[in-house]
């Protein structure tokens, strides 16, 4: 199967391999938001979603009904609802741009994944050989570059929809996504600064980011949280704020602006919307899980390839690939779920203190934290 | 009352960072996501009722089985909805309670009227009708929810019945006392 495999058209493996990624963070998008739903009910003391159950399931014994009350169908009843129902379209709309947008959010959300690492196996000579769909050299750069473009569906579908709750939403997602795209950048430059040690190729890719976070002894193992807790902080609140979950919900302000942007959208337009939001949490999610969560390292100082030796799985990379995909894919939804978690801990912030937050507090830290990292690492010993 | 006022603390430089707020804050949610959950899933679990609920109006019988309600229709013209309309009858001489004279013939409580006051059960000479534990009154037609009187025996049942009027009645008749 390998042999067929690697026989295929490159063009062809490609497509594969990029709608094998697709296949997986779709239901995972489905799964998300379902498990939005859970975590928000059980922590305000409800259980949830639990009632919808398909027939066949209901047959086996224990695991029917455990499905059940965790809320499995609903997934699927909430998925046929959405693709099922009216998709109606104002009439007061500019319907080229109000259909353009959710494709618009879409693009951003599935083009980042090519650049993101999600794995890795080791090779005949024991070297780490990340799974990707392109490991290219530019890899956070082109996360950055296409990810920024996701603030345009926001604007196009604020714009749009002619009326003024959806403008205002507009407006603020322009603003605040436009001010945390500057911290989140600062905030890995020192990163990227210590990963391009002199003697080197510079690079901006996540290979080397993780080969930095799997090196031996205790500064070499040491995950980038633990080495620039600052960046981490920042790039997080960032994240929070890029991927317009609360505490940073001004595009969507369902408290004051009805629904944001796409108060005007839905049906599958506005489920489209949806998949992108929790495609671009888990695109994040994986790019902090790599920069600063040693990604697929399963603890600090414990390197996936010490691992692979230790289950004598270092020359089945099959086996090794699926481990590393494994222990990636549980931090990044150790992540999402964290970002659930704050939804109900922390309370929206107002527009001015979001404002202020992004430009007099977030960007002035990123830039110290910026220039203390570049003078540390200038005088350091290399 | 005296007017204390109070100085507003300028925050610390740990509270401005929100961080030390925002961890407590997290305790608080997870300690909230492992706690049993407080939902009371209805259909499979129902409420408890406490005492003196007023529930859904229905006609008792007294320990013995026998009607209680004679038809004097204070219910009917105490009712600020007017959802009682009784018909009254005679009981015939020979039947077995014909000292009490008269029944209702027809007793229909319409719940789309009613607006669970209590105040039938509250000015009932007799006590004949009660406010039960039922609440959920459902129905696909509006005949189907108007309550006739052999619904509202069956909703009713027995009751026991603290005073037992008319077996005091009927032991005092037996003494030789008239009717009063």
């Amino acid at each position: 199967m390998v042999e067929f495999y690697t026989s295929l058209h490159p063009v062809v493996q490609g497509v594969l391999k990029g709608l094998a990624v697709i296949l997986v963070i779709f239901p995972i998008g489905g799964a998300c938001s379902m498990a939005e739903r859970k975590v928000s009910a059980w922590i305000q003391g409800r259980p949830g979603p639990n009632r919808a159950i398909v027939p066949w399931a209901a047959w086996i014994p224990i695991l029917g009904p455990f499905l059940q009350r965790l809320g499995i169908f609903h997934v699927l009843a909430d998925g046929g609802k959405m693709l099922f129902k009216e998709d109606a379209l104002p009439g007061h709309v500019n319907k080229f741009y109000f259909v353009l947008a959710p494709i618009v959010a879409m693009i951003p959300a599935l083009t980042t994944v090519v650049a993101v690492p999600f794995g890795a196996y080791l090779d005949a000579a024991g070297k780490i050989v990340p799974l990707a769909l392109a490991n290219v050299d530019i890899g956070m750069l082109a996360v950055f570059a296409v990810s920024s473009l996701g603030v345009y569906s926001l604007i196009l579908a604020g714009w749009a929809s002619n009326s003024k709750y959806p403008f205002l939403g507009g407006v603020r997602a322009s603003a605040q996504l436009i001010s945390y795209e500057l911290s989140m950048t600062l905030s890995v430059v020192p990163l990227f600064l210590w990963v391009n040690e002199p003697g080197r190729e510079a690079t901006l890719g996540f290979a080397r980011v993780m080969e930095f976070q799997s090196r031996a002894g205790f500064w070499g193992g040491m995950w980038f949280v633990f080495l620039m807790p600052v960046s981490a902080f920042i790039f997080l609140t960032a994240l929070f704020a890029e991927t317009n979950r609360q505490p940073f919900d001004m595009p969507e302000s369902e408290a004051d602006l009805v629904g944001g942007f796409h108060t005007e959208y839905g049906a599958f337009k506005w489920g489209l919307f949806f998949v992108a939001e929790y495609a671009a949490m888990l695109i994040g999610s994986g790019v902090f899980t790599l920069l600063f969560l040693g990604g697929w390292n399963p603890l600090p100082w414990v390197p996936l390839a010490d691992v692979a030796v230790w289950l004598h799985l270092a020359d089945k990379p099959m086996l090794l690939g699926a481990l590393s995909i494994a222990i990636f894919l549980g931090k990044v939804l150790a992540l999402i779920f964290f970002f659930m978690w704050v939804r109900w801990t922390v309370p929206r912030f107002r527009y001015d203190q979001v404002m202020e937050i992004g430009w007099k507090k977030l960007l002035p830290l990123a830039i110290a934290n910026l220039l203390a990292y570049a003078i540390g690492i200038a005088v350091l010993p290399k | 009352m005296a007017i204390i006022p109070l100085e507003r603390k300028p925050l610390t430089f740990a509270e401005r960072t929100y961080i030390p707020q925002v961890m407590a804050g997290l305790r608080t949610t997870w300690q909230h996501l492992v706690r049993p959950k407080e939902t009371l899933e209805y259909p499979e679990q129902r409420p408890a009722i406490p005492p003196g609920y007023r529930g859904v109006p229905t006609l008792v019988k007294d320990p013995n089985g026998r009607e209680k309600c004679v038809s004097c229709q204070l219910c009917e013209f105490v009712c600020p909805p007017k959802a009682i309309r009784i018909t009254p009858g005679e009981i015939p001489p020979g039947a077995p309670a014909d000292h009490v004279e008269k029944a209702p013939q027809e007793f229909e409580i319409d719940m789309l009227r009613c607006i669970y006051c209590g105040m039938c059960q509250e000015v009932c000479p007799e006590e004949a009708i009660f406010l039960q534990n039922q609440y959920s009154m459902t129905g696909y037609t509006r005949e189907e929810m108007v309550n006739n009187k052999a619904r509202l025996y069956e909703l009713g049942g027995t009751l026991p019945d603290q005073h037992h009027k008319w077996d005091v009645k009927k032991a005092a008749e037996a003494h030789g006392n008239d009717r009063h």
